[in-house]
C-alpha cells in the first residue's frame, strides 16, 4: 500500500472512532451533543503539548484521553441540568468556546497551532495500523457496551428519562458515564491524529467538524454501531475517491443530511432493517 | 469614560441586530418546538439580495425591500418543504435537517457568488458620521437602532391589538383550543415564518450596509449566537429574547476589553450562555417549571 492509502486509512479510522464514540453519547444515551470536535481537539492538543514537552507516546496519548474525558465529565454535569434543546445549544457553545480559547493561547501556538510534534517512531504505516487497531477496538467496545447491562441503562435513559428513573435506573450516573466514555475515546482519536499529522491548528476542531460527526451518526442511524461505522467510512472516502466532490463537499454533506432526515430519519441502519425485513417476508 | 459609553452604544447596536435575528427563531420555536438553525441562511440570503439588487438598480432602499420580499417567501418555502413533513418526528430530526440546509445554502452562496463575498457599488452611509451628545455614530448604526425598535414595537402591537395577532398568540399557547375557536393554525405557521424571515432579512440588509460587505459564512456565527440568545431568553419567550439580545450585545462589547486576551469575541457569547444556563437552567425569563 502507498503512503497515500495509509493516510486515507488513518483518517477513516479516526473518523470511525469519533463517530462511534459520539454515537455512545447521542445514540445510546440520547444526549444530543453538537460539540464532539471540542473533545477531539482537547485530546489532540493535550497529546501534542505533552509530546512536544518530551513525553513518550503512551503517556501523551493517555494525557489526551484524560483531558478530553475530564472535559466530558464537566459537560456531563451540564447535561444533568439541561435537557434536549438546551443541551444541544450548550454543546454547540462548547465547540465555539474551545476554538475561541485555543486561538488566544500563546502556549498552545494560538492561530498557528502546534507544529513541532515529535514523530511517534512508528512511521506512516505503523501509525495507520495503530489507528486501525484502535478503531476496531472502539467498534468492538461499542457493540459490547450496547449488549451489556450498561447499554440497557443507556437506552432506557435515552428513551424516557423519567420512566428510567422510576424503575430505579440512576439517570445521572448513566449520563455521566456515557459522556466520559464517549469523550475519552474522542480524546484518544485526537491524540492519534496529533501523532499522525504532527501538526495541528485550531480550525481542525471547529463546529463544522462537530456537524460532520453528527452527520455520520444520523446518516448511519442513531444508535446503530455498524450503521454509524458504515456512514463514517462512506462519508470519509467519498471525497477521496471522487476528487471533484471535494470542492462541493459541504454542499453534499448538507444535502445528504436534508435528504436522509426527510426520507429516512432512521438512517442507513433503518434502511438496512427495512431491506432485511422485506427479504424475510418474501 | 467616553470610551465606555462608546462600548455601550456599540453593544446596543449589536444587541438590536441580534434581536432582529432572534425574534424569528423564538417565534418558530414557540410555535413548532424546532430549533430553526437555517434562519441564519435566510439572514445571509437577505444580505446578498440587498447587495445584488442595490447594485443592479442603484437604490439601496429597493435592495432592502427586495430582500424582505424574497426572504418572506423563502421562509414560508422552508416551512412548507422542509419542516412540515418532519413535524411528526422527534424534534432533533428537523434540527439536523435545518443544519443541513444552512450548510447547503452557505456553500451555495460560495459557489454562486465566490468565496471573497460582495460589496456595495455605492454605500455612503457607514462613513456619514453624526455627533450625538458627544458620541460619534454613523447613519447605519442609527438606522439599526431605530428600525429594530420600530419593528419590534409594531410586532408587539400586532400580537396584542389585532385579531390575527391574538389568534397567533392563542395558537402558540394551545394549538388545539385555538383551532376549535376558529383560528387557522396552518395560516398562523406561514405568518410566523413570514414575519420572522422578514425581520431576519432586515437584519441581514442592515449588517451588510454596516460592514459594506457580505460573505458566504456571514450567517454562521450569528446563527449560533441567535440560538444562544433564545436559550438564554428561556426558549419561546419574546420578552426574554429581547432582554437576552441586549445583554449579549453589551456583554460582548465589554467582554472583548476585559477577557479579549484569553477568548475571542464569539467564544465570549457562549461562555456567557453556559454561565447563565448553569445558574438558571430555564433561561433568563423562563418559568421555573419549564
Amino acid at each position: 500500500m502507498s503512503a497515500y492509502a495509509y493516510s486515507v486509512l488513518a483518517i477513516t479510522g479516526i473518523n470511525v472512532m469519533l463517530a462511534v464514540s459520539l454515537n455512545m453519547i447521542t445514540g445510546f444515551c440520547g444526549q444530543f451533543s453538537l460539540g464532539h470536535a471540542a473533545f477531539y481537539g482537547a485530546g489532540a492538543y493535550a497529546a501534542a503539548f505533552f509530546a512536544a514537552a518530551g513525553s513518550s507516546v503512551p503517556v501523551s496519548l493517555l494525557a489526551g484521553v484524560m483531558v478530553a474525558g475530564a472535559l466530558g465529565v464537566i459537560v456531563g454535569f451540564a447535561s444533568l441540568r439541561l435537557r434536549h434543546d438546551f443541551l444541544a445549544v450548550t454543546t454547540i457553545g462548547i465547540s465555539f468556546l474551545f476554538v475561541g480559547f485555543v486561538r488566544k493561547q500563546p502556549w498552545l501556538g494560538a492561530e498557528m497551532g502546534i507544529s513541532r510534534i515529535p514523530s511517534s517512531g512508528l512511521g506512516t504505516q505503523g501509525n495507520a495500523l495503530l489507528i486501525l487497531a484502535c478503531a476496531l477496538a472502539t467498534i468492538a467496545f461499542s457493540i459490547y457496551v450496547n449488549r451489556s447491562w450498561m447499554g440497557f441503562g443507556f437506552r432506557a435513559v435515552g428513551d424516557d428519562e423519567d420512566t428510567a428513573r422510576s424503575i430505579g435506573i440512576s439517570v445521572s450516573n448513566y449520563k455521566l458515564v456515557a459522556f466520559t466514555l464517549g469523550t475519552a475515546i474522542a480524546g484518544l482519536a485526537g491524540g492519534l491524529y496529533a501523532y499522525f499529522t504532527q501538526f495541528i491548528v485550531p480550525d481542525s476542531f471547529g463546529f463544522l467538524v462537530s456537524v460532520m460527526l453528527m452527520a455520520m451518526v444520523v446518516i448511519g442511524g442513531t444508535g446503530s454501531t455498524l450503521g454509524v461505522v458504515a456512514a463514517a467510512i462512506i462519508l470519509t472516502l467519498l471525497p477521496e475517491i471522487f476528487r471533484f466532490i471535494n470542492e462541493y463537499r459541504l454542499l453534499i454533506f448538507g444535502g445528504l443530511l436534508i435528504l436522509v432526515m426527510r426520507f429516512a430519519p432512521e438512517g442507513l441502519a433503518g434502511l438496512g432493517r427495512v431491506a432485511v425485513g422485506r427479504a424475510w417476508t418474501r | 469614560m467616553a470610551y465606555y459609553i462608546d462600548l455601550a452604544f456599540n453593544g446596543l447596536v449589536f444587541g438590536c441586530m441580534y434581536a432582529l435575528m432572534a425574534v424569528g427563531l423564538t417565534l418558530v420555536y414557540g410555535l413548532l418546538r424546532i430549533l430553526h438553525i437555517a434562519h441564519a441562511a435566510v439572514y445571509a440570503f437577505g444580505a446578498y439580495i440587498t447587495v445584488i439588487v442595490a447594485n443592479a438598480t442603484g437604490s439601496i432602499a429597493i435592495g432592502i425591500l427586495a430582500a424582505i420580499a424574497a426572504c418572506t417567501l423563502l421562509g414560508m418555502a422552508i416551512y412548507r418543504l422542509l419542516y412540515e413533513p418532519l413535524l411528526d418526528y422527534p424534534p432533533y430530526v428537523a434540527m439536523i435537517a435545518s443544519i443541513g440546509l444552512l450548510v447547503v445554502m452557505e456553500d451555495g452562496f460560495r459557489i454562486a457568488f465566490g468565496e471573497q463575498g460582495l460589496t456595495f457599488a455605492r454605500n455612503p452611509y457607514p462613513t456619514q458620521l453624526h455627533d450625538i451628545a458627544g458620541l460619534t455614530v454613523n447613519t447605519v448604526q442609527i438606522a439599526i437602532i431605530a428600525l429594530s425598535t420600530i419593528c419590534l414595537v409594531l410586532l408587539a402591537l400586532f400580537t396584542t391589538r389585532t385579531r390575527i395577532g391574538i389568534g397567533w398568540r392563542a395558537t402558540v399557547s394551545d394549538p388545539r383550543i385555538a383551532t376549535s375557536f376558529g383560528v387557522d393554525a396552518i395560516k398562523v405557521r406561514y405568518l410566523n415564518f413570514a414575519i420572522g424571515s422578514a425581520l431576519a432579512a432586515l437584519g441581514g440588509a442592515l449588517i451588510a450596509l454596516l460592514n459594506n460587505f457580505v460573505e458566504p459564512t456571514m450567517g454562521f456565527v450569528v446563527s449560533y449566537k441567535a440560538l444562544a440568545i433564545i436559550v438564554l431568553g428561556g426558549l419561546g419567550s419574546l420578552q426574554g429574547t429581547l432582554i437576552a439580545s441586549l445583554a449579549l450585545g453589551l456583554t460582548e462589547s465589554y467582554g472583548t476589553i476585559f477577557v479579549g486576551r484569553f477568548l475571542d469575541r464569539d467564544a465570549i457569547a457562549f461562555l456567557f450562555l453556559i454561565a447563565v444556563l448553569l445558574i438558571r437552567p430555564q433561561g433568563l425569563a423562563g418559568a421555573r417549571t419549564a
